[in-house]
């Protein structure tokens, strides 16, 4: 019969066309009877991006946001751990590996100096990275020897200017960094903490 | 509306209708309903030019859906669009069609810098045939960092420029004013090399230098 | 993965005495041909010895040697590795004969070795410019020819560090942009070549004619670059009599952003998040097939789960591409955003997985020498196991169900733009454009790598060779992928995924590879040259989109203008590996 395939698809889009609504009206009723469980909270987001979701599904950003998975990477930041007294103490030894791997060549680094004697010392002068070349490979994070530079889970940076990042942009703190990739920094600590040990029974073993 | 918005500074209002009276000038009052009807129905130009264009039509999915901003009506044609999203790299080979698409364009109109590429040449900046960010030909209202920025990057963008509008007053936006009416911008050549009309005698004045290009200057 | 030596088990230097040669270069293969017996030698290679798929030709400038050498991929559409001849001509005046004539596929590649390296093909049709503009100013990826922007031959440049204080490029240069002119260039004294005008004349004749009386003219229609339906800056220049597609021009390089060359200045490293723009929507397929090219040169196995992982994430993305595929070309036929829509709802869903595995939705630069950037962790595999065993089957079937029976869908698309299997195979066809013609030629079955020869799936042919038989072939290979997947989920071992520590400097030996992959979009490969320093000495893309144009001419004559835009989209092009 002519027009059968026409009305089979018509059949698929009613389908979609229903579900959506209905769904709706399933999650509202669960609002109301449960008083949380909204669409647009976590769980809702979550059931709705996963396999069961039916109809079609939005996220009414900004209101509301698709949570970023941990590995997500935007543009780079550099890492430090909070000191004494709001200290800062960079991780970054400036050793340019990032610099050196880094694709489109957007990361200058200074190498810095001691104002004292003037000889180099294992601490950035300078840093910058272009966020308008970056190009979120995520390559300095990886290859960074120290765990001194990530990737932001931060997209909200829209401006109204070019955007070049110097060090004091670039700067946040060890907590936010295991804020945004919590198994990640437990990871690298742990690895840290069991170099370190490492070491010290090492440099136990050879003063004994 | 705040009063304290409205309120023309100098003019004394008692106390006891200050929140029932203000003053104002016409301007003042029509402003954020000329602004809102603005920011609420900007039009983009249906304009792709790389992997950022993908992510600008996953925008428009029903996922993230732009039609919540009144910017689902992506026309083909620039004489309909009120934003270009540069979304993608700029080629020199392209650019001209860009500045031309653009010219085209009704007044008011923005240009939102999608990308890395789109802002600066982002990763193929040092590209032969890449221009270093549509900014120099156009100017750009927003830029959007990111490679590609996902789609919600795309819509803090969105906002950014809707933010952007509303603070535009109608006394002073270029298109009403005497004069200032839609500049065109020349459209680039393509010789030797791009050749951007406003900046001959720069390339000429550069041109007659001894060294003409860093390689010969040894990087 | 096939051994490079495989090719010298024809001995074309004995068919030949005299005459040709093996390349004895250590790590390269294959035979060099003297330019002058190079149709004599080809039409053998075809005829005799049945390579009768031409897949890459390629230039490369070795400026030490003073040579400009050609080099030729071919390939049996029944299956086996490749065949690789190359000729060589001096660097000065770089001329040889056109194998258009043997292999229609070759008409782009060559214009493009004309474009970009300079090298004459004698007898080409339409030897003009193809990325760059006629009148653009020197070959680019001669050895010598700086780009404006150039710092340093090659990465990492010097003044990043230690001493990196940020300078704009702009500042270094002395027309303070992108830009480079002859000495003494004026631009108001010059009259420049009008970049179109070669072009219009490619076209066939514009005339006028009388019919029943009536004089009638030819209309010329340009397309592009910014047309909605041209998927990105991709422009056509047509001919049309009335409604009728006479004669018609690809126009390409509007996003021509030089991988090539940038890749050479790039460390073998680097090059993996650039292969991802390429073809935007499949960017672990790019990785693959670069990776693939890189490790045959290293000579390194992959670890048993990285290359399930690997599997898993090009058959994902094949199932991604072709949704996407299906949405826009309908949208070509009219069927404005519901395809476009459903299909992009399932590709978030895919999305979701890469950005949790690989960090990134489209650019996921996930594959390394040798491995994977990271593990497929449990949560990731959990939901990709739940949407290709609950999920995607159905809605594949929905697609199928909202579309293909569609009786207008149909009558749009039966029968238009017929390519039959030999023509497809004479321009160079690759993936489900070859497929549906007729010919069962995908790279996974016919030159297995990775562990494809592990899964049990079909090969997604259709003989019709029409538009209706594209899209089918489509909706079956996303069938054949969900089997794979499928296998893959379930066999997938625990193991390492990258064998030994991570290096952002892999030694790559001096050599030649050719890593090729099976993409959504048809063959996918990479022609790497290592000189044994940490950077390509060539790096060179075989795009499937940019030659599977080549016989977009011949499908769209005769037939509407409105079919045209069908056409295009049937062929399933981007622009980011079109023009790279
Ligand atoms: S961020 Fe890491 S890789 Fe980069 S210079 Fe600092 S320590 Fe080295
Ligand atoms: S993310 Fe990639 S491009 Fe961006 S700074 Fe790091 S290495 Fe460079
Ligand atoms: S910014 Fe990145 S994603 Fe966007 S067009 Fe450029 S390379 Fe592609």
């Amino acid at each position: 019969m002519y027009g059968k395939g026409i009305l089979k698809g018509l059949s698929v889009t009613f389908m979609r066309f229903w579900n959506t609504y209905w769904q709706d009206a399933i999650w509202a009723w669960r609002r109301l009877t449960t008083g949380k469980k909204h669409y647009g909270s976590a769980e809702g987001i979550a059931h709705r991006s996963s396999k069961n979701a039916r109809g079609i599904f939005t996220v009414q950003y900004p209101e509301e946001k698709l949570p970023v998975p941990e590995e997500f990477r935007y543009i780079p930041f550099l890492v430090f751990d909070e000191g004494a007294e709001g200290a800062k103490e960079i991780r970054c030894t400036s050793c340019g590996i990032c610099a050196k791997v880094c694709p489109p060549q957007c990361i200058w680094i200074v190498r810095g100096t001691d104002p004292a004697t003037g000889r180099p010392r294992p601490q950035p002068g300078d840093f910058f990275i272009d966020a308008d070349i970056c190009m979120n490979c995520g390559f300095c994070s990886e290859y960074c020897p120290f765990d001194a530079i990530k990737m932001d889970h931060d997209y909200e940076i829209a401006s109204y200017t070019r955007n070049l990042y110097d060090m004091e942009k670039l700067l946040k703190p060890a907590s936010y960094y295991e804020g945004i990739r919590p198994a990640n920094a437990a990871r690298e600590d742990e690895a840290r903490r069991a170099k370190e040990a490492a070491k010290a029974a090492k440099a136990e073993a050879a003063a004994a | 509306m705040e009063n304290n918005e409205l309120n023309l500074p100098g003019y004394e209002i008692p106390e006891d209708v200050k929140n029932v009276v203000a003053v104002t000038t016409l301007d003042r009052l029509l402003n954020p309903v000329y602004n809102w009807g603005r920011r609420s129905s900007v039009w983009p130009l249906m304009f792709g030019l790389a992997c950022c264009a993908i992510e600008m039509i996953a925008a428009q999915a029903s996922r993230y859906d732009l039609a919540r901003f009144g910017m689902e009506v992506m026309r083909p044609t620039p004489r309909q669009a009120d934003l270009m999203i540069v979304s993608g790299t700029v080629t020199k080979k392209m650019v001209p069609a860009i500045v031309r698409l653009y010219n085209q364009m009704p007044e008011p109109k923005y240009v939102m810098a999608m990308g890395a590429c789109a802002s600066s040449g982002g990763p193929f900046k040092e590209g032969y045939n890449v221009v270093a960010g549509i900014d120099k030909f156009l100017p750009v209202d927003v830029y959007v960092p990111g490679c590609p920025p996902t789609p919600q990057a795309l819509m803090n963008g969105l906002i950014m420029l809707q933010k952007k509008i509303d603070k535009e007053k109608i006394s002073q936006v270029r298109w009403y004013r005497k004069g200032h009416d839609s500049v065109e911008i020349p459209v680039p050549i393509l010789g030797p090399d791009l050749i951007d009309p406003r900046r001959i005698p720069d390339i000429k004045a550069a041109a007659a230098q001894p060294v003409t290009t860093p390689a010969q200057a040894g990087g | 993965m096939t051994a490079p030596a495989s090719s010298l088990t024809i001995d074309l230097a004995a068919r030949f005495p005299g005459a040709v040669s093996a390349d004895v270069r250590p790590g390269y293969g294959g035979f060099i041909v003297p330019a002058e017996k190079l149709i004599e030698v080809a039409t053998a290679i075809r005829d005799e010895f049945g390579y009768d798929l031409l897949s890459a030709v390629t230039g490369v400038d070795y400026i030490a040697d003073n040579k400009m050498e050609v080099v030729y991929h071919a390939f049996k559409t029944t299956g086996g590795p490749a065949f690789v001849f190359k000729v060589q001509v001096p660097r000065e005046n770089p001329v040889l004969p056109s194998v258009v004539n043997i292999w229609r596929g070759a008409e782009f590649q060559e214009r493009e070795a004309w474009d970009l390296l300079g090298i004459k093909f004698e007898g080409h049709p339409d030897l003009r410019r193809i990325l760059m503009w006629e009148g653009f100013e020197g070959h680019p990826l001669r050895k010598d020819w700086k780009e404006p922007f150039f710092e340093e031959e090659v990465k990492p440049f010097k003044s990043r560090w230690p001493d990196g204080k940020h300078t704009f490029a702009e500042v270094k240069n002395p027309f303070r942009d992108n830009l480079q002119f002859p000495a003494d260039f004026d631009p108001e004294k010059v009259t420049f070549t009008d970049p179109e005008e070669a072009l219009y004349k490619s076209l066939k004749k514009y005339h006028s004619e009388t019919r029943d009386g009536i004089e009638t003219d030819h209309i010329l229609v340009n397309m592009g670059p910014q047309h909605p339906s041209t998927h990105g800056v991709f422009r056509a220049v047509v001919m049309l009599d009335g409604e009728t597609v006479v004669s018609l021009k690809p126009v390409m390089g509007y996003l021509h952003r030089n991988h090539d060359k940038i890749g050479e200045r790039n460390t073998f490293l680097q090059n993996m998040p650039y292969t991802d723009r390429l073809d935007y929507f499949c960017s672990m397929t790019n990785n693959f097939g670069y990776a693939l090219a890189v490790e045959k040169l290293m000579n390194i196995q992959v670890p048993e789960r990285a290359d399930y992982i690997r599997v898993i994430m090009s058959e994902l993305t094949r199932i991604q591409n072709h949704l996407i595929f299906l949405g826009m070309f309908l949208n070509d036929l009219g069927a404005m955003y519901t395809p476009a829509l459903y299909a992009f709802e399932e590709r978030e869903l895919i999305l979701d997985i890469f950005e949790e595995v690989a960090g990134a939705r489209m650019m996921c630069n996930y594959f390394r020498f040798g491995g994977v950037a990271r593990d497929m962790g449990e949560d990731a595999l959990r939901k990709a196991r739940e949407l290709v065993f609950d999920r995607l089957p159905g809605k594949v079937d929905e697609m199928d169900r909202l579309l293909t029976e569609n009786e207008v869908l149909v009558s749009r698309v039966k029968g238009i733009g017929y390519l039959s299997a030999e023509d497809a195979i004479r321009t160079s066809m690759t993936g489900p454009m070859l497929r549906a013609s007729g010919v069962p030629y995908d790279i996974r079955r016919a030159d297995p790598y990775s562990i494809y020869d592990r899964f049990d799936f079909n090969v997604a042919c259709r003989p019709e060779g029409d538009l209706l038989a594209r899209y089918m072939v489509r909706i079956d290979e996303m069938r054949e992928s969900l089997k794979i997947l499928g296998q893959a989920l379930k066999q997938i071992p625990a193991g390492p995924i990258f064998p030994g520590k991570p290096q952002y400097q892999v030694k790559v030996p001096a050599g030649e590879s050719y890593g090729r992959v099976e993409s959504p979009k048809g063959e996918l490969a990479y022609y790497v040259v290592s000189n044994g320093k940490p950077n390509p000495y060539r790096y060179h893309v075989r795009p499937s989109s940019f030659v599977n144009l080549t016989s977009l001419e011949q499908m769209c004559i005769g037939e509407k203008i409105a079919d045209f835009v069908a056409i295009l989209g049937g062929i399933d092009i981007v622009l980011g590996e079109l023009d790279r």
